[in-house]
């Protein structure tokens, strides 16, 4: 994956020296391991602070709404789709952006990898093929990569971007034998209360910081529902029930537009798996519609269109 | 003191299901007392916010009609309508709200005998789940406040 730095530094020395884009949206080292950060850069003279490694799970579509510049940006599949999804919405022209389309083999979650690690701090995490080689003082593990991966990455069916002006490098072979609802379904399975339980349980640590929704490149309303104060739809407030109105609504405004690029979850300081809120939908929407979010530009999100033949049996 | 009633909210088109039930009224058709009319311009004007608000308040149950595929006011809000309800509807039962107190139907303004047959279905179905126990917003009432600080000051008066 280290190749693709050199790729993304030649083409954002030429872009950007030949005036075609006015800044490069990629990634840069953070200032602890496995944390790779957002930048944006102007200049030709920066742009060897770009890089690319397993740590650059934040989805950089989020940067591209309302954008008035031209601007060139490294996409992973996800963050491609969320890109069509910016085209489908109006949040941005095509001609305004460049993609540097990015094959993934997956983001590692850092979580994990932390609790592998059982407390010992690691302090340099280097990346070779398949492995993770984690050290710090007085340790050295080598990891299997694969095994560490961000939770929706291992289930992932779009690696490669689906729509790019330049690959960085060859496409990857999709995962096919995936089974992406299994954890969707066995919480179907349970009875109501079960349920109830089982989500009140998932949200019970929730600080309703709103890292989730502002890391999530859909969630660009000018006035978010929860600032809302005129009618005041969700309280401000850590009561059960305000939360998971929170949830519900966030979720819901997402429904047939989320990619399960996985930045809410990774975004989240209380590790609150956010993502089986979205995935429910997101089944739903493939079983009653047929649809998948941000694959093609072409045709209207599903909730944007109608078919007069839909499923309506729960209608009397 | 154990005559609990289903309270249930009513989202009702103003083109159809409202007419229908001024209909059902006219023609003194029985129905139960149990629902709560709000009048809507259309079921597509149903934003999930509505049905949450009415649950977060204490609702038993929350029913949304609108106008029969084909024949909405506004041409096609009901078809967007119906795919947001169905996905809503969905989504909360699969985080615990109980099948049963949520409910859609397509009644026209002349359908008024269906009006009160689905009302009556609609009382029956949110009794036999019961009083709703979750997703209810309790505000802490003035009384909760005063009395525990009313308490310290005695104490401290003496
Ligand atoms: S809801 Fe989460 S997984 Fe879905 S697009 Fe937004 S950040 Fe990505
Ligand atoms: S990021 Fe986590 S803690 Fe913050 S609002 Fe979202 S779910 Fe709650």
């Amino acid at each position: 994956m280290h190749a693709y730095t050199e790729k993304i530094r030649e083409a954002a020395q030429r872009l950007l020296t030949e005036k075609k884009v006015d800044a490069v949206i990629g990634f840069r080292h953070g200032t602890v391991p496995m944390m790779s950060e957002p930048v944006c850069v102007r200049h030709a003279d920066q742009v060897h602070q770009l890089v690319w490694n397993g740590f650059c799970g934040i989805n950089l579509a989020n940067y591209l709404a309302k954008r008035k510049d031209r601007v060139a940006v490294t996409a992973k599949g996800c963050d491609s789709r969320n890109i069509v999804i910016h085209l489908q919405e109006n949040q941005i022209r095509r001609d305004q952006v460049y993609i540097l389309g990015a094959p993934c083999h997956g983001m590692v979650d850092r979580r994990k990898v932390w609790e592998f690690l059982k407390g010992r701090e690691p302090l340099q995490v280097m990346e070779n093929g398949s492995s993770l080689k984690v050290s710090g003082k007085g340790f050295e593990e080598v990891l299997e990569r694969q095994a560490f991966l961000q939770d929706n990455c291992r289930i992932c069916t779009h690696r490669n971007p689906v729509i790019y002006d330049e690959l960085l490098g060859d496409p990857v072979p999709e995962q096919t034998d995936v089974d992406r609802y299994e954890d969707v379904r066995r919480v179907e399975a349970m009875d109501s209360e079960g349920r109830w339980r089982y989500f009140n349980d998932l949200i019970a640590s929730c600080i309703r910081c709103y890292a989730c929704r502002n890391a999530c490149p859909l969630c660009y309303c000018p006035t978010c529902f929860v600032d809302e104060s005129r009618p005041q739809w969700v309280g401000k407030t850590l009561d059960p029930t305000d939360t998971r109105t929170f949830h519900l609504l966030r979720a819901f405004h997402v429904a047939g537009r989320c990619t399960d690029c996985g930045s809410c979850e990774r975004a989240c300081p209380m590790s609150i798996p956010v993502r089986q809120f979205t995935k429910k939908l997101e089944k739903d929407v493939k079983e009653l519609y047929g649809y998948e979010a941000g694959v093609v530009v072409e045709g209207r999100p599903p909730l944007d269109t109608y078919r007069p033949d839909d499923p309506q049996d729960f209608i009397k | 003191m154990n005559a609990w009633e289903p309270k249930i909210i009513a989202f009702l088109c103003n083109w159809c299901s409202y007419g229908a039930a001024d209909l059902a009224g006219v023609s003194r058709l029985q129905y139960p007392v149990n629902i709560r009319i709000i009048r809507v311009p259309c079921s597509g004007r149903i934003n999930p916010k509505f049905i949450l608000g009415a649950l977060r308040h204490g609702a038993d149950g929350v029913w949304v009609s609108g106008c029969h595929p084909g024949d909405c006011h506004y041409i096609e809000g009901n078809y967007y309508a119906r795919r947001k309800f169905a996905l809503l509807k969905s989504l909360l039962e699969h985080t615990g709200i109980e099948p049963g107190r949520l409910h859609f139907s397509w009644i026209s303004s002349a359908e008024a005998s269906k009006f009160a047959e689905t009302a009556r279905e609609v009382v029956e179905a949110v009794r036999a789940v019961g009083p709703a126990r979750h997703f209810i917003k309790t505000k802490p009432t003035w009384d909760d406040i005063e009395a525990p600080v009313q308490a310290a000051c005695q104490v401290e008066v003496g």
